[in-house]
């Protein structure tokens, strides 16, 4: 095994821990009686944000921007991880009062 | 003179006043039991003013309003029936629920005869008025009315949702013009 060979192989290493963060988080976000709650929460890039509707409406989590737009049926829970960062301010598309911010740190 | 004044004057007050309130006025306090009729056929009729817009409506965020009305409305007409099972209670008929009933049954004839664009602001038009006229139902009457607890709280959120489709048919109405 050649000197180069282990370099390339540390870079891998090194490259796929720094691709999958050891501490990547789950953190909830529900949806009761009309409201989002925490309506603001940091999160990182790798984070699973895991989206909790608790009412009998449903409801969906509806990036303004683009990135993401998750349906939830009522009572019905589902995840989605996050790509990118930035602040993103999202609402629910059935109820647009319904309205909250994730800050996404890189 | 007299006679037109007070004749504007009537149509004022009818046009204004809810129509919820005129049928709740003439009867006493009204009972949990008439209150959970009262809120459930509101839904009823909203559910069948949305199902006829599915088939006639024209304009593609006329048919999304109806879509939510119908998803909306039926999710808590489902745990108002929930709610009166575990309660034990039997929803009553009554004179605000009759005449809610017959008014929604002359628009539903009125916009049967409506097509396209005419059907569309028709609509549009009553969901706004009829979201108002149920919110103030229940902001003044029925919530202050309600004496169980969950059923209290489910016209609390009733209203909140509602309040939201007021809106939402505002600003449908908006665009429309």
């Amino acid at each position: 095994m050649n000197p180069g060979r282990l370099g390339s192989i540390g870079l891998a290493i090194a490259f796929l821990s720094l691709a999958v963060p050891a501490h990547a988080a789950t953190i909830e976000i529900t949806m009761e009686n009309l409201v989002i709650s925490p309506a603001e929460v940091s999160a990182k890039v790798g984070d699973t944000i895991e989206w909790i509707n608790k009412d009998v409406f449903a409801h969906t989590a509806t990036a303004k921007n683009g990135d993401f737009d998750v349906t939830l049926p009522p009572k019905k829970s589902a995840t989605s991880v996050l790509k990118k960062a930035g602040t993103v301010e999202y609402y629910c598309r059935y109820h647009p009062n319904m309205k909250a911010t994730l800050k996404i740190e890189p | 003179m007299f006679v037109r004044w007070s004749a504007a004057i009537a149509a004022a007050i009818l046009l204004s006043s809810p129509m919820l309130l005129q049928g709740a006025r003439a009867a006493d306090k009204l009972t949990d039991p008439q209150i959970a009729h009262i809120a459930y056929t509101a839904g009823v009729i909203d559910i069948n003013a949305a199902k006829q817009a599915q088939k006639k409506a024209k304009n593609k965020d006329v048919k999304a309003f109806a879509e939510d009305m119908l998803r909306d409305h039926e999710a808590v007409n489902k745990q108002a029936l929930a709610l009166v099972k575990k309660l034990n209670v039997t929803p009553e008929d009554n004179d605000t629920s009759k005449t809610l009933s017959k008014q929604a049954s002359d628009k539903l004839a009125e916009f049967d005869k409506l097509d396209g664009a005419a059907f569309d602001k028709a609509y549009v038009a009553n969901e706004v008025a009829y979201h108002k006229a149920v919110n103030g139902a229940l902001e003044t009457q029925l919530i202050p009315s309600a004496g169980n607890a969950e059923l209290k709280s489910l016209l609390q959120t009733g209203l909140k949702i509602f309040q939201g489709h007021q809106q939402h048919a505002e600003h449908v109405a908006a665009e429309l013009k």
